[in-house]
């Protein structure tokens, strides 16, 4: 499954860097290969740490999320130095959404509220979950808070989402969610 | 005759003032049209070659991309670099340690690149120390120096490093000749003639990169310049240009000149390993200091090594010949084929072209003129392939394309002169602005020299950057020669003073290049690997403060304790594992600089608190968006104080009342 999830992301890189190239200006003939434009989500690394990018694209209860990462642009975002505290709601998650409101918020004319959705499942500082105390409140990147509850060794968040496993990504924590987090409605 | 040359001299002054009045002003009748297209490396693309380049009085190697010209890194070899901590750190300082004690600069003036079967191969560049003699190594993994050797029996190794074709050795010759280590040298310094000697040592490098002395080869009391080994060939001997054949103590400029002929020192070194082997080589007491950085400790180690072995030629017959060359010859340059060396005297109006072919034929037949202090010298015509007649004023160094062609430096003229190795005639020339120094092709020192640029390395940059008072910066700048005639593309400002650089093309570093220290490897005595041992702990009147970074936090981040006269030891774990995130690290008041940690690694930075109070600490590499959260603060008491070591992160809340001050 990893090896698939690896050749995946590495046909992605190739598409990406080759798409670039059509479209660059030809430079020093002599110059050599060099890294693409494509961002900081795509740097060839093999020797660090995955970053939150790298360990949701390897995660196969996450695809929903990583297709959502790709369509709200937020992917280099999160390959990023950050630090960033994500929770990542899993594929079974974005089922229990109401029947159409994913795919909805996949059409381009509603990218700002599914940012405003992804958005409010970051923060920026790389929480653990021992960091995590009951009462906190969170302020996260779309500008909305969450509230956090602690009872008997549980992480809840806005009573809603529970903490279900935390991994460790070089550029802060993954914390994977089993609901998605709705930001308060615009006032 | 010295009448005659003074007026050679005052006629050759007259003309090039004669020649630069006419000349046109400005570079931009010397400059193509398709120049900026030549160096444009656009944004996100990498450059063709890396070029390594002396810092000269600066102690320090730059590393530029060519053809752009942009400055990737300054790597800190001789000289103290606050901004890395590199001779401040706890771990880094053993690297300056000499036979003197810590010495915390010097001038490096050459590069030498590792080579296999003749060609580069990005492993390695060495560079020479020419004030306190050393050479340093630096690691093209990690671009850091890895190890530094200082050599005895000199003093000034500016004939260095210069490496052989498969790097079994890198030499030095000294710059000076004095009474040697183990000589008494108190002696009145007219006495040059009598006690004054000179050396070369062939330090060997292993398949590790370690360096070592084989052995120094005892010499009259001449000036070494600069040397290149043989290659191909031509491979087992080195040649070692050598000035003051005079023996003068004073007034050089004067008194170094007053022979026609200087000489090249043809040392054969697999002759000088087998008098080694055979026993012939005298074991001296002498005092040097060799410091290794080790990768995994993350610091150095300084030993002071005791013994050299010293081989004279006088017992070692087949060994060294002097080689007439004229006028002070500077740059001594072998060729691609290994057949030709190209002595260039500063103050000659010819190039001699030595053939190596020639050379053993005249040992051969013991075709000698005479000999100096008992060592033969070679007679000028047997083993001179020709002379480039006319080929410009002031010849200094020299460096081979892969066709044939030579390229030579002229400083008086400053200008680059092209010529042909088998007629020796001069194809082409172009100004260099101004006063060029040394020169480079990518692997023009090797058997297999890439081509397609030479640079300049030019001492004086009058009128040709916005000035900046009195002091202004040295230049390199980029000629194409792929065509036949040269063509000025870019200059661009260097750090200290360029001396000798090599370029190579990047591929063959790229792939090695190491992106983080691995933090299982991490065998720091001093490391935290983990928050979990990250701790505090007093050793009488030390206070070590084993520390972690991570963004966006120090564990511990609130520390008391510390009391006036203790002297406190951060040691800085960075538990990062991801490529370009170092932290650094630093705190208020310290007689010190700060520490520059990266992703696995620990460095330590020694404080001695000066007064009481609360002191904050940061990370001074904006490492993430909450770089600037990234802080904390270390409280120092009145000594005897019972305020007990306590450290923490995150725990220490604010408590009761506000407590006013009083």
């Amino acid at each position: 499954m990893k090896k698939t999830f690896q050749i995946l992301v590495a046909l992605a890189m190739i598409f990406l860097i080759s798409c670039n190239n059509s479209t660059q200006t030809p430079a020093n003939p002599s110059a050599t290969e060099a890294s693409s434009d494509a961002g900081q989500a795509n740097v060839k690394d093999d020797a660090s740490m995955k970053d939150i990018v790298k360990v949701a694209v390897g995660s196969p209860d996450h695809t929903t999320l990583v297709s959502a990462l790709k369509q709200a642009d937020l992917v280099d975002v999160l390959a990023n130095p950050g630090p960033f505290t994500v929770f990542a709601p899993t594929n079974e998650a974005f089922n229990k959404l109401p029947k159409g409101t994913l795919d909805d918020l996949m059409k381009p004319e509603r990218k700002t509220d599914l940012q405003n959705i992804l958005q409010y499942h970051v923060t920026t500082s790389a929480l653990k979950a021992d960091y995590f105390k009951d009462g906190q409140t969170l302020g996260m990147v779309n500008g909305d808070n969450i509230t956090v509850s602690v009872k008997d060794g549980k992480i809840v968040l806005n009573n809603s989402a529970t903490i279900v496993a935390s991994v460790q990504a070089s550029n802060g924590m993954v914390h994977i969610v089993d609901a998605v987090l709705l930001p308060p409605a615009k006032k | 005759m010295n009448t005659l040359s003074k007026l050679t001299a005052i006629a050759t002054v007259a003309l090039v003032t004669f020649m630069v009045g006419c000349k046109p002003r400005g570079a931009q009748s010397a400059v193509g049209g398709d120049a900026a297209q030549k160096t444009y490396v656009a944004p996100g693309k990498y450059d063709e070659f890396y070029d390594f380049v002396s810092g000269g009085f600066s102690g320090q190697m730059s590393v530029y991309g060519l053809p752009s010209g942009r400055l990737f890194r300054v790597i800190p070899v001789f000289s103290v670099d606050p901004e890395k901590g590199y001779g401040y750190s706890e771990e880094t300082k053993a690297m300056l340690n000499t036979s003197h004690g810590y010495v915390p600069w010097d001038d490096l003036h050459h590069i030498a690149l590792s080579e296999t079967n003749g060609i580069q191969d990005g492993r390695w560049v060495f560079a020479n120390g020419n004030n306190t003699p050393r050479i340093a190594r630096v690691d093209l993994k990690t671009f850091r120096t890895a190890e530094i050797l200082e050599i005895p029996n000199s003093a000034g190794n500016h004939s260095s490093p210069f490496i052989t074709e498969n790097s079994e050795y890198v030499v030095a010759g000294t710059r000076f000749s004095v009474p040697l280590d183990n000589a008494n040298g108190d002696v009145p310094i007219n006495t040059y003639k009598q006690n004054f000697k000179g050396t070369v040592s062939f330090v060997k490098v292993d398949t590790s990169g370690r360096m070592s002395i084989a052995f120094q080869i005892q010499t009259p009391g001449v000036n070494f310049d600069l040397a290149r080994a043989g290659k191909g060939k031509s491979h087992g001997w080195v040649f070692f240009s050598c000035y003051n054949s005079e023996k003068a103590n004073t007034l050089l400029e004067v008194n170094a000149s007053q022979r026609d002929k200087d000489f090249i020192m043809c040392v054969n070194w697999k002759k000088a390993e087998q008098y080694v082997k055979a026993g012939k080589a005298e074991k001296r007491t002498v005092a040097y200091a060799h410091n290794v950085y080790n990768e995994n400790r993350h610091s150095a180690t300084s030993e002071i090594e005791k013994e050299v072995l010293v081989l004279d030629p006088k017992n070692c017959p087949d060994m060294v010949y002097f080689m007439p060359c004229p006028k002070s010859p500077h740059g001594c340059d072998t060729d691609p084929s290994g057949e030709y060396i190209v002595g260039s005297g500063k103050l000659a109006a010819v190039i001699p072209v030595f053939s190596f072919t020639k050379i053993q034929k005249a040992i051969a037949d013991k075709n000698y003129d005479g000999d100096y202090d008992g060592i033969p010298v070679l007679k000028y015509e047997s083993v001179l392939h020709g002379e480039v007649q006319k080929p410009g004023l002031g010849p200094l160094h020299t460096e081979f394309d892969a066709d044939g062609n030579a390229y030579t430096s002229f400083f008086v003229s400053s200008e680059i002169v092209k010529w042909r190795l088998s007629d020796l005639k001069v194809l082409d020339r172009v100004p260099t602005y101004y006063s060029v120094g040394h020169l480079s092709v990518p692997g023009g020192p090797t058997r297999k020299p890439w081509g397609k640029y030479v640079i300049a390395y030019n001492k004086i940059t009058k009128d040709r950057y916005l000035p900046t008072g009195p002091e202004l910066a040295q230049s390199a700048q980029l000629y194409d020669i792929s065509g036949e005639k040269m063509k000025l593309l870019l200059d661009f400002p260097t750090i200290g003073e360029p001396h000798y650089a090599e370029a190579i093309p990047a591929d063959l570093i790229v792939k090695n290049s190491q992106k983080i220290y691995r933090i299982e490897d991490n065998q720091n005595p001093f490391a935290a690997k983990g928050d979990a041992n990250a701790r505090v702990e007093r050793k009488g009147n030390e206070v070590h403060a084993y520390i972690t970074a991570i963004r966006s936090h120090f564990t511990p981040d609130n520390i008391e304790g510390v009391k006036l006269g203790d002297v406190v030891y951060f040691h800085v774990t960075n538990l990062e594992q991801d490529w370009d995130i170092p932290h650094g690290f630093a705190v208020k008041g310290a007689n010190n600089a700060e520490l520059l940690i990266m992703p696995g690694e620990t460095q330590t930075l020694a404080w001695k608190p000066d007064r009481v109070g609360v002191f904050p600490i940061y990370c001074t590499d904006f490492c993430s968006a909450l770089h600037q959260e990234m802080q904390g603060y270390v409280r120092v008491s009145v000594p005897g104080s019972n305020v007990p070591i306590t450290f923490s992160t995150g725990k220490n809340e604010p408590t009761g009342p506000i407590a006013q001050n009083k």
